[in-house]
Protein backbone atom coordinates (compact mmCIF):
# COMPACT_ATOMS: atom_id res chain seq x y z
CA UNK A 1 0.00 0.00 0.00
CA UNK A 2 1.21 3.49 -0.86
CA UNK A 3 0.76 6.36 1.52
CA UNK A 4 -0.13 9.86 0.54
CA UNK A 5 3.15 11.25 1.80
CA UNK A 6 4.60 10.01 -1.49
CA UNK A 7 2.06 11.79 -3.65
CA UNK A 8 1.51 15.13 -5.25
CA UNK A 9 1.06 18.01 -2.84
CA UNK A 10 1.42 15.80 0.23
CA UNK A 11 1.86 18.83 2.49
CA UNK A 12 -1.30 20.36 1.16
CA UNK A 13 -3.21 17.12 1.78
CA UNK A 14 -1.95 17.09 5.36
CA UNK A 15 -3.05 20.70 5.81
CA UNK A 16 -6.53 20.02 4.44
CA UNK A 17 -6.86 17.05 6.76
CA UNK A 18 -5.81 19.14 9.76
CA UNK A 19 -8.34 21.76 8.74
CA UNK A 20 -11.06 19.10 8.54
CA UNK A 21 -10.18 18.02 12.09
CA UNK A 22 -10.42 21.61 13.27
CA UNK A 23 -13.66 22.33 11.41
CA UNK A 24 -15.77 19.25 12.17
CA UNK A 25 -17.55 19.71 15.50
CA UNK A 26 -20.52 17.41 14.90
CA UNK A 27 -20.99 14.03 13.17
CA UNK A 28 -21.53 14.24 9.40
CA UNK A 29 -22.23 11.60 6.75
CA UNK A 30 -20.90 12.43 3.30
CA UNK A 31 -21.24 10.22 0.25
CA UNK A 32 -18.66 10.06 -2.50
CA UNK A 33 -20.66 8.96 -5.51
CA UNK A 34 -17.85 7.74 -7.71
CA UNK A 35 -16.19 4.34 -7.28
CA UNK A 36 -12.87 5.77 -8.43
CA UNK A 37 -13.05 8.11 -5.44
CA UNK A 38 -13.90 5.23 -3.09
CA UNK A 39 -10.87 3.36 -4.40
CA UNK A 40 -8.63 6.40 -3.88
CA UNK A 41 -9.97 7.17 -0.37
CA UNK A 42 -9.33 3.61 0.75
CA UNK A 43 -6.09 3.01 -1.11
CA UNK A 44 -4.40 6.23 -0.05
CA UNK A 45 -5.36 5.82 3.58
CA UNK A 46 -7.45 9.00 3.70
CA UNK A 47 -10.30 7.26 5.51
CA UNK A 48 -8.01 6.57 8.44
CA UNK A 49 -6.92 10.16 8.63
CA UNK A 50 -10.37 11.70 8.82
CA UNK A 51 -11.80 12.65 12.21
CA UNK A 52 -14.32 10.27 13.73
CA UNK A 53 -17.14 12.74 13.14
CA UNK A 54 -16.69 12.66 9.37
CA UNK A 55 -18.14 9.44 8.04
CA UNK A 56 -17.58 8.77 4.33
CA UNK A 57 -20.29 6.61 2.81
CA UNK A 58 -19.49 4.84 -0.44
CA UNK A 59 -22.00 5.41 -3.19
CA UNK A 60 -23.30 3.50 -6.21
CA UNK A 61 -20.90 5.06 -8.74
CA UNK A 62 -19.31 1.88 -10.02
CA UNK A 63 -20.73 0.98 -13.43
CA UNK A 64 -19.54 -2.59 -13.15
CA UNK A 65 -21.32 -3.00 -9.81
CA UNK A 66 -24.70 -1.69 -10.94
CA UNK A 67 -24.94 -3.51 -14.30
CA UNK A 68 -27.94 -5.83 -13.84
CA UNK A 69 -27.55 -9.60 -13.60
CA UNK A 70 -29.88 -9.93 -16.55
CA UNK A 71 -27.49 -8.00 -18.80
CA UNK A 72 -24.50 -10.13 -17.76
CA UNK A 73 -26.61 -13.16 -18.71
CA UNK A 74 -27.40 -11.52 -22.07
CA UNK A 75 -23.72 -10.88 -22.74
CA UNK A 76 -22.86 -14.49 -21.89
CA UNK A 77 -25.68 -15.67 -24.17
CA UNK A 78 -24.42 -13.50 -27.05
CA UNK A 79 -20.91 -14.93 -26.60
CA UNK A 80 -21.91 -18.58 -26.31
CA UNK A 81 -25.21 -19.08 -28.11
CA UNK A 82 -24.96 -16.49 -30.87
CA UNK A 83 -21.27 -16.91 -31.61
CA UNK A 84 -20.59 -13.19 -31.57
CA UNK A 85 -17.25 -11.59 -30.78
CA UNK A 86 -18.22 -10.17 -27.39
CA UNK A 87 -15.99 -7.23 -26.45
CA UNK A 88 -15.92 -5.70 -23.01
CA UNK A 89 -13.91 -3.59 -20.59
CA UNK A 90 -11.75 -5.91 -18.50
CA UNK A 91 -13.55 -5.14 -15.23
CA UNK A 92 -16.75 -6.79 -16.45
CA UNK A 93 -15.26 -10.21 -17.02
CA UNK A 94 -15.42 -11.65 -13.53
CA UNK A 95 -18.81 -10.20 -12.59
CA UNK A 96 -20.99 -13.17 -11.70
CA UNK A 97 -24.00 -13.78 -13.92
CA UNK A 98 -26.79 -16.08 -12.80
CA UNK A 99 -24.98 -19.17 -14.06
CA UNK A 100 -21.64 -17.90 -15.31
CA UNK A 101 -19.44 -14.86 -15.80
CA UNK A 102 -18.00 -13.68 -19.12
CA UNK A 103 -14.66 -15.14 -18.05
CA UNK A 104 -16.30 -18.55 -17.67
CA UNK A 105 -18.02 -18.08 -21.03
CA UNK A 106 -14.59 -17.41 -22.53
CA UNK A 107 -13.19 -20.57 -20.94
CA UNK A 108 -16.17 -22.47 -22.39
CA UNK A 109 -15.12 -21.40 -25.89
CA UNK A 110 -16.85 -18.03 -26.26
CA UNK A 111 -14.95 -15.38 -28.24
CA UNK A 112 -14.76 -12.84 -25.44
CA UNK A 113 -12.24 -10.02 -25.87
CA UNK A 114 -11.04 -7.43 -23.39
CA UNK A 115 -10.66 -3.99 -24.89
CA UNK A 116 -9.46 -0.63 -23.66
CA UNK A 117 -11.86 1.31 -25.84
CA UNK A 118 -15.17 0.71 -27.67
CA UNK A 119 -13.55 2.26 -30.75
CA UNK A 120 -11.30 -0.81 -30.94
CA UNK A 121 -14.42 -2.97 -31.19
CA UNK A 122 -15.44 -1.09 -34.34
CA UNK A 123 -12.01 -1.86 -35.76
CA UNK A 124 -12.51 -5.56 -34.98
CA UNK A 125 -15.87 -5.42 -36.77
CA UNK A 126 -14.18 -3.86 -39.79
CA UNK A 127 -11.55 -6.59 -39.83
CA UNK A 128 -14.08 -9.41 -39.39
CA UNK A 129 -16.89 -8.64 -41.83
CA UNK A 130 -18.24 -12.17 -41.59
CA UNK A 131 -18.75 -12.05 -37.80
CA UNK A 132 -21.04 -10.08 -35.51
CA UNK A 133 -19.19 -7.91 -32.99
CA UNK A 134 -20.94 -6.72 -29.83
CA UNK A 135 -19.51 -4.21 -27.36
CA UNK A 136 -20.78 -4.41 -23.78
CA UNK A 137 -21.31 -0.67 -23.32
CA UNK A 138 -21.40 -0.05 -19.58
CA UNK A 139 -20.61 3.19 -17.85
CA UNK A 140 -21.64 6.50 -16.37
CA UNK A 141 -21.76 9.78 -18.28
CA UNK A 142 -17.96 9.86 -18.61
CA UNK A 143 -17.99 6.76 -20.80
CA UNK A 144 -21.11 7.63 -22.80
CA UNK A 145 -19.31 9.77 -25.43
CA UNK A 146 -16.93 6.89 -26.24
CA UNK A 147 -19.74 4.36 -26.53
CA UNK A 148 -21.84 6.76 -28.61
CA UNK A 149 -18.88 7.55 -30.83
CA UNK A 150 -18.31 3.85 -31.53
CA UNK A 151 -21.83 3.69 -32.97
CA UNK A 152 -21.23 6.84 -35.03
CA UNK A 153 -17.92 5.49 -36.35
CA UNK A 154 -19.65 2.26 -37.41
CA UNK A 155 -22.45 4.21 -39.07
CA UNK A 156 -20.11 6.61 -40.88
CA UNK A 157 -18.01 3.81 -42.31
CA UNK A 158 -21.00 1.67 -43.25
CA UNK A 159 -20.19 -1.12 -40.80
CA UNK A 160 -23.28 -3.24 -40.18
CA UNK A 161 -21.83 -6.11 -38.12
CA UNK A 162 -21.37 -3.96 -35.01
CA UNK A 163 -23.80 -3.43 -32.15
CA UNK A 164 -23.73 -2.51 -28.46
CA UNK A 165 -25.32 -4.02 -25.39
CA UNK A 166 -26.06 -0.90 -23.38
CA UNK A 167 -25.99 -0.57 -19.62
CA UNK A 168 -25.64 3.17 -19.23
CA UNK A 169 -26.46 4.92 -15.99
CA UNK A 170 -26.40 8.57 -14.94
CA UNK A 171 -25.52 10.12 -11.60
CA UNK A 172 -28.19 12.71 -10.64
CA UNK A 173 -31.13 10.24 -10.38
CA UNK A 174 -28.92 7.99 -8.23
CA UNK A 175 -28.39 10.89 -5.82
CA UNK A 176 -32.16 11.33 -5.73
CA UNK A 177 -32.67 7.62 -5.07
CA UNK A 178 -30.22 7.77 -2.18
CA UNK A 179 -31.87 10.90 -0.74
CA UNK A 180 -35.36 9.42 -1.11
CA UNK A 181 -34.42 6.22 0.70
CA UNK A 182 -35.71 6.49 4.27
CA UNK A 183 -32.80 4.38 5.54
CA UNK A 184 -30.08 6.64 4.25
CA UNK A 185 -28.92 9.66 6.22
CA UNK A 186 -26.52 11.34 3.83
CA UNK A 187 -25.98 15.04 4.46
CA UNK A 188 -23.65 15.99 1.63
CA UNK A 189 -22.19 14.64 -1.60
CA UNK A 190 -18.92 14.68 -3.45
CA UNK A 191 -19.98 14.62 -7.11
CA UNK A 192 -17.78 12.78 -9.60
CA UNK A 193 -15.29 15.09 -11.32
CA UNK A 194 -14.99 13.25 -14.61
CA UNK A 195 -18.75 12.89 -14.95
CA UNK A 196 -19.06 16.67 -14.58
CA UNK A 197 -16.18 17.20 -17.03
CA UNK A 198 -18.66 15.89 -19.61
CA UNK A 199 -22.04 17.00 -18.27
CA UNK A 200 -21.16 20.24 -16.51
CA UNK A 201 -22.76 21.31 -13.25
CA UNK A 202 -26.25 22.55 -14.15
CA UNK A 203 -28.11 19.39 -13.30
CA UNK A 204 -26.85 19.48 -9.70
CA UNK A 205 -28.37 22.86 -8.78
CA UNK A 206 -31.92 21.45 -8.44
CA UNK A 207 -30.62 18.67 -6.16
CA UNK A 208 -28.88 21.15 -3.87
CA UNK A 209 -32.13 23.12 -3.64
CA UNK A 210 -34.56 20.25 -3.30
CA UNK A 211 -32.65 18.34 -0.62
CA UNK A 212 -30.90 21.34 0.95
CA UNK A 213 -27.56 19.56 0.82
CA UNK A 214 -24.06 20.67 -0.14
CA UNK A 215 -22.67 19.05 -3.29
CA UNK A 216 -18.99 19.53 -4.15
CA UNK A 217 -17.70 18.45 -7.57
CA UNK A 218 -14.44 16.69 -6.69
CA UNK A 219 -11.49 15.03 -8.42
CA UNK A 220 -10.03 11.67 -7.49
CA UNK A 221 -6.49 12.36 -6.29
CA UNK A 222 -5.76 12.55 -2.55
CA UNK A 223 -5.38 16.33 -2.68
CA UNK A 224 -8.74 16.67 -4.45
CA UNK A 225 -10.58 14.39 -2.05
CA UNK A 226 -9.14 16.05 1.05
CA UNK A 227 -10.10 19.47 -0.29
CA UNK A 228 -13.56 18.32 -1.45
CA UNK A 229 -14.30 16.83 1.97
CA UNK A 230 -13.12 20.01 3.67
CA UNK A 231 -15.36 22.16 1.45
CA UNK A 232 -18.34 19.92 2.26
CA UNK A 233 -17.67 19.88 6.01
CA UNK A 234 -17.32 23.68 6.03
CA UNK A 235 -20.72 24.05 4.40
CA UNK A 236 -22.29 21.54 6.77
CA UNK A 237 -20.90 23.31 9.83
CA UNK A 238 -22.17 26.66 8.52
CA UNK A 239 -25.56 25.19 7.67
CA UNK A 240 -25.24 26.19 4.04
CA UNK A 241 -26.08 24.15 0.96
CA UNK A 242 -24.35 25.11 -2.23
CA UNK A 243 -22.95 23.58 -5.35
CA UNK A 244 -19.18 24.08 -5.38
CA UNK A 245 -16.47 23.01 -7.78
CA UNK A 246 -13.25 21.69 -6.25
CA UNK A 247 -12.07 20.30 -9.60
CA UNK A 248 -12.15 23.53 -11.62
CA UNK A 249 -8.85 22.68 -13.29
CA UNK A 250 -10.73 20.00 -15.26
CA UNK A 251 -14.47 20.72 -14.85
CA UNK A 252 -15.97 23.71 -16.61
CA UNK A 253 -19.48 24.69 -15.50
CA UNK A 254 -20.87 23.89 -18.94
CA UNK A 255 -19.03 20.57 -19.24
CA UNK A 256 -17.90 19.46 -22.68
CA UNK A 257 -20.48 20.64 -25.25
CA UNK A 258 -19.16 18.40 -28.07
CA UNK A 259 -19.41 15.33 -25.87
CA UNK A 260 -22.91 16.22 -24.74
CA UNK A 261 -23.94 16.70 -28.34
CA UNK A 262 -22.72 13.23 -29.30
CA UNK A 263 -24.46 11.65 -26.31
CA UNK A 264 -27.70 13.38 -27.25
CA UNK A 265 -27.41 12.40 -30.88
CA UNK A 266 -27.07 8.69 -30.11
CA UNK A 267 -28.80 8.09 -26.77
CA UNK A 268 -32.03 9.07 -25.06
CA UNK A 269 -32.88 8.97 -21.36
CA UNK A 270 -34.59 5.79 -20.20
CA UNK A 271 -35.53 3.96 -17.02
CA UNK A 272 -32.77 1.65 -15.81
CA UNK A 273 -32.39 -1.27 -13.46
CA UNK A 274 -29.44 -0.86 -11.12
CA UNK A 275 -28.07 -4.10 -9.79
CA UNK A 276 -28.72 -4.33 -6.07
CA UNK A 277 -30.87 -1.18 -6.05
CA UNK A 278 -33.68 -1.85 -8.51
CA UNK A 279 -35.36 0.31 -11.10
CA UNK A 280 -34.64 4.04 -10.98
CA UNK A 281 -36.82 6.12 -13.34
CA UNK A 282 -35.01 8.09 -16.04
CA UNK A 283 -31.63 7.02 -14.73
CA UNK A 284 -29.84 5.81 -17.84
CA UNK A 285 -29.39 5.94 -21.58
CA UNK A 286 -30.67 3.73 -24.36
CA UNK A 287 -30.01 4.00 -28.09
CA UNK A 288 -32.37 6.27 -29.97
CA UNK A 289 -34.72 4.51 -32.40
CA UNK A 290 -32.66 5.85 -35.35
CA UNK A 291 -29.80 3.67 -34.12
CA UNK A 292 -31.87 0.53 -33.55
CA UNK A 293 -29.66 -1.34 -36.04
CA UNK A 294 -26.81 -1.00 -33.52
CA UNK A 295 -28.81 -2.23 -30.53
CA UNK A 296 -27.73 -5.80 -29.68
CA UNK A 297 -30.95 -6.45 -27.74
CA UNK A 298 -32.99 -5.74 -30.90
CA UNK A 299 -30.58 -7.29 -33.37
CA UNK A 300 -30.43 -10.67 -31.70
CA UNK A 301 -33.16 -12.88 -30.39
CA UNK A 302 -31.98 -13.24 -26.81
CA UNK A 303 -33.77 -15.93 -24.87
CA UNK A 304 -32.68 -16.23 -21.29
CA UNK A 305 -34.57 -17.42 -18.24
CA UNK A 306 -35.43 -14.90 -15.54
CA UNK A 307 -32.84 -15.06 -12.79
CA UNK A 308 -32.80 -13.61 -9.34
CA UNK A 309 -29.90 -12.28 -7.31
CA UNK A 310 -28.01 -14.28 -4.75
CA UNK A 311 -29.86 -13.88 -1.45
CA UNK A 312 -26.58 -13.74 0.45
CA UNK A 313 -25.26 -10.59 -1.20
CA UNK A 314 -26.35 -7.30 0.37
CA UNK A 315 -24.86 -5.19 -2.42
CA UNK A 316 -27.99 -3.02 -2.60
CA UNK A 317 -27.49 -1.80 0.96
CA UNK A 318 -23.78 -1.32 0.36
CA UNK A 319 -24.39 0.67 -2.83
CA UNK A 320 -26.87 2.95 -1.11
CA UNK A 321 -24.45 3.47 1.76
CA UNK A 322 -26.70 1.84 4.38
CA UNK A 323 -24.19 -0.89 5.20
CA UNK A 324 -20.40 -0.92 4.94
CA UNK A 325 -18.87 -3.83 3.01
CA UNK A 326 -17.45 -5.53 6.09
CA UNK A 327 -20.90 -5.54 7.66
CA UNK A 328 -21.94 -8.09 5.03
CA UNK A 329 -21.80 -11.57 6.63
CA UNK A 330 -20.20 -12.97 3.47
CA UNK A 331 -17.44 -10.36 3.23
CA UNK A 332 -14.04 -12.06 3.05
CA UNK A 333 -15.68 -15.42 3.79
CA UNK A 334 -17.80 -16.80 0.96
CA UNK A 335 -17.18 -13.62 -1.02
CA UNK A 336 -13.66 -12.62 -2.11
CA UNK A 337 -12.26 -11.02 -5.28
CA UNK A 338 -11.30 -14.54 -6.43
CA UNK A 339 -14.82 -15.85 -5.86
CA UNK A 340 -17.13 -12.84 -5.84
CA UNK A 341 -20.76 -13.35 -4.85
CA UNK A 342 -21.68 -9.85 -5.92
CA UNK A 343 -20.37 -7.24 -8.32
CA UNK A 344 -18.94 -4.78 -5.73
CA UNK A 345 -16.33 -7.43 -4.92
CA UNK A 346 -15.17 -7.62 -8.54
CA UNK A 347 -14.12 -4.20 -9.74
CA UNK A 348 -11.37 -2.24 -8.06
CA UNK A 349 -13.91 0.59 -7.99
CA UNK A 350 -16.40 -1.54 -6.05
CA UNK A 351 -16.61 -0.76 -2.35
CA UNK A 352 -16.34 -4.42 -1.28
CA UNK A 353 -13.17 -5.04 -3.30
CA UNK A 354 -11.65 -1.75 -2.15
CA UNK A 355 -12.24 -2.75 1.46
CA UNK A 356 -11.01 -6.27 0.87
CA UNK A 357 -7.74 -5.19 -0.73
CA UNK A 358 -7.05 -2.59 1.88
CA UNK A 359 -8.53 -4.26 4.90
CA UNK A 360 -5.87 -2.70 7.04
CA UNK A 361 -7.42 0.68 6.42
CA UNK A 362 -10.73 -0.82 7.37
CA UNK A 363 -9.47 -2.26 10.66
CA UNK A 364 -8.12 1.12 11.68
CA UNK A 365 -11.10 3.27 10.83
CA UNK A 366 -14.16 1.14 11.22
CA UNK A 367 -13.99 -0.32 14.68
CA UNK A 368 -17.10 1.61 15.63
CA UNK B 1 -12.18 1.72 -16.21
CA UNK B 2 -13.53 5.07 -15.03
CA UNK B 3 -10.28 6.99 -14.95
CA UNK B 4 -9.15 9.50 -17.50
CA UNK B 5 -5.42 9.47 -18.20
CA UNK B 6 -3.45 12.50 -19.45
CA UNK B 7 -1.33 12.06 -22.56
CA UNK B 8 0.50 14.11 -25.20
CA UNK B 9 -0.92 14.37 -28.72
CA UNK B 10 1.75 13.40 -31.24
CA UNK B 11 -0.04 13.37 -34.56
CA UNK B 12 -3.52 13.31 -36.04
CA UNK B 13 -4.51 10.93 -38.84
CA UNK B 14 -7.54 10.71 -41.01
CA UNK B 15 -8.66 7.11 -41.53
CA UNK B 16 -11.14 5.24 -43.73
CA UNK B 17 -11.56 7.88 -46.43
CA UNK B 18 -11.73 10.68 -43.91
CA UNK B 19 -14.69 9.15 -42.07
CA UNK B 20 -12.77 8.72 -38.84
CA UNK B 21 -9.99 10.85 -37.47
CA UNK B 22 -7.74 9.50 -34.73
CA UNK B 23 -4.71 10.85 -32.90
CA UNK B 24 -1.61 9.13 -31.64
CA UNK B 25 -1.34 10.00 -27.95
CA UNK B 26 1.69 9.27 -25.83
CA UNK B 27 1.23 8.12 -22.23
CA UNK B 28 4.71 7.90 -20.71
CA UNK B 29 6.46 5.18 -22.65
CA UNK B 30 3.47 3.92 -24.61
CA UNK B 31 1.47 5.33 -27.48
CA UNK B 32 -2.20 4.67 -28.15
CA UNK B 33 -4.87 5.83 -30.56
CA UNK B 34 -7.50 8.22 -29.28
CA UNK B 35 -10.33 10.20 -30.81
CA UNK B 36 -10.18 14.00 -30.59
CA UNK B 37 -13.77 14.54 -31.69
CA UNK B 38 -14.80 15.84 -28.24
CA UNK B 39 -11.88 18.31 -28.19
CA UNK B 40 -11.92 19.69 -31.75
CA UNK B 41 -9.43 22.45 -30.93
CA UNK B 42 -6.74 20.08 -29.67
CA UNK B 43 -3.57 19.91 -31.78
CA UNK B 44 -0.27 18.03 -31.70
CA UNK B 45 1.74 19.14 -28.68
CA UNK B 46 -1.36 19.56 -26.45
CA UNK B 47 -2.05 17.40 -23.42
CA UNK B 48 -5.48 15.77 -23.23
CA UNK B 49 -7.31 13.65 -20.67
CA UNK B 50 -8.21 10.40 -22.39
CA UNK B 51 -10.96 8.12 -21.15
CA UNK B 52 -11.43 4.73 -22.87
CA UNK B 53 -9.94 5.94 -26.13
CA UNK B 54 -11.65 9.34 -26.30
CA UNK B 55 -10.06 12.64 -25.26
CA UNK B 56 -12.53 14.49 -23.03
CA UNK B 57 -10.64 17.67 -22.16
CA UNK B 58 -7.45 19.61 -22.78
CA UNK B 59 -5.24 20.07 -19.71
CA UNK B 60 -2.06 22.04 -19.16
CA UNK B 61 1.29 20.33 -19.21
CA UNK B 62 2.07 20.64 -15.53
CA UNK B 63 -1.33 19.30 -14.54
CA UNK B 64 -0.94 16.43 -17.00
CA UNK B 65 2.46 15.48 -15.64
CA UNK B 66 1.37 15.56 -12.00
CA UNK B 67 -1.72 13.45 -12.68
CA UNK B 68 0.24 10.98 -14.77
CA UNK B 69 2.79 10.66 -12.00
CA UNK B 70 0.04 9.96 -9.47
CA UNK B 71 -1.63 7.36 -11.69
CA UNK B 72 1.73 5.63 -12.23
CA UNK B 73 2.33 5.50 -8.49
CA UNK B 74 -0.99 3.83 -7.77
CA UNK B 75 -0.49 1.35 -10.59
CA UNK B 76 -3.25 2.59 -12.90
CA UNK B 77 -0.95 2.92 -15.89
CA UNK B 78 -0.13 -0.81 -15.71
CA UNK B 79 -3.64 -1.56 -16.88
CA UNK B 80 -3.10 0.57 -19.96
CA UNK B 81 0.19 -1.18 -20.70
CA UNK B 82 -1.47 -4.59 -20.35
CA UNK B 83 -4.05 -3.58 -22.93
CA UNK B 84 -1.36 -2.41 -25.29
CA UNK B 85 0.53 -5.67 -25.20
CA UNK B 86 -2.60 -7.80 -25.57
S1 LIG C 1 -19.11 -8.62 0.36
FE1 LIG C 1 -19.73 -9.80 -1.44
S2 LIG C 1 -21.70 -10.69 -0.85
FE2 LIG C 1 -21.30 -9.00 0.58
S3 LIG C 1 -22.27 -7.19 -0.36
FE3 LIG C 1 -20.14 -7.20 -1.06
S4 LIG C 1 -20.23 -8.29 -3.02
FE4 LIG C 1 -22.15 -8.79 -1.95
Amino acid sequence: MKYISEFRDADLVARYLEEIHRTATRPWSIMEVCGGQTHSLVKNGILQMLPEQVRMVHGPGCPVCVTPLNLIDKAVYLALEKGTILCSFGDMLRVPGSSQSLLEAKAAGGDVRILYSPLEAVKIARENPGREVVFFAVGFETTAPANALSVLHAQRSGITNYSILTSHVVVPPAIEAVMNDPDSNIQGFLAAGHVCAIMGMDEYFPLVERYQIPIVVTGFEPVDLAQGILMTVRQLEQGSHQLENQYARVVRPEGNPEARKVIEQVFRISDRDWRGIGNIPLSGYELRPEFAAYDATLKFDIVIPHASESKECIAGQVLKGIKKPHECPQFGKKCTPQHPLGAPMVSSEGACAAYYHFSQALADTETA
Amino acid sequence: MCLAIPGLIQSIESLHDGMVSMAKVKFGSITKEASLEMVPHAKPGDYVLVHVGVAISIVDEEEAKKTFEYLSQIGEIDELIEHTQA
